[in-house]
């Protein structure tokens, strides 16, 4: 009983873990923007977003240009 | 030290940047890590681009002072200081504070006054004073 117990506990660890690494590595892969203000702030766009896309578009450019 | 050496120790300290350029508001290339100018300024201009279009996203003013555009083809970073900037073409999924730490570095180091020569001593000959051995 103890080990059956161990056991789901186990499984339900590494399912967990499992999920959060996942999430982690899609949200890293994810397209962004990311501007810094003078004042301190900071404001970050995700791709799909209207803000993100005219700045991914000139960064697409700047890479272009670059790896020509 | 010159925009080229800044650059320089730049690619030397850094390797994850790909390509870097300085250039100034008005988008005039002072200094390139590229061989090819048209890239040079082609960097400068969408660098600037990025600038302008991120300026818009603040509606109560405030200056952009750095940006990170990341793709899945690699990040773009710009950096500002005053009328200085400078762009850099990293590979996909860099370390961001550590480039913008480098990208900080190097404007500060293109900014700064070349090291003035040390004044050399005149040799105590020129002076008109005798070393000898004590004769007289």
């Amino acid at each position: 009983m103890k080990r059956k117990l161990l056991g789901l506990l186990g499984f339900a660890t590494g399912v967990f873990v499992g999920s959060v690494l996942y999430r982690r590595s899609t949200e890293r892969r994810r397209e962004r923007v990311d501007v810094y203000f003078d004042d301190g702030s900071m404001v970050s766009f995700v791709d799909g977003s209207p803000e993100a896309e005219t700045l991914l578009a000139a960064a697409r450019d700047a890479l272009g240009a670059v790896r020509r | 030290m010159d925009a080229a050496q800044a650059l320089a120790d730049l690619t030397e300290i850094s390797s994850q940047i790909e390509a870097a350029v300085l250039f100034d508001g008005e988008g005039g290339v002072q200094g390139s890590t590229l061989a090819d100018e048209s890239a040079a300024r082609a960097l400068a201009t969408a660098a600037g681009a990025l600038l302008e279009s991120a300026t818009h996203f603040r509606t109560g003013g405030g200056e952009v002072r750095q940006l990170e555009v990341s793709t899945h083809e690699g990040s773009v970073f710009v950096v500002c200081d005053g009328e200085r900037r400078i762009a850099a073409v990293t590979g996909s999924d860099p370390t961001a504070g550590l480039v913008f730490y480098d990208l900080k570095s190097c404007l500060r180091g293109a900014a700064a006054e070349p090291a003035k020569p040390r004044r050399r001593r005149r040799p105590a000959a020129d002076s008109g004073e005798e070393k000898g051995d004590g004769e007289a």
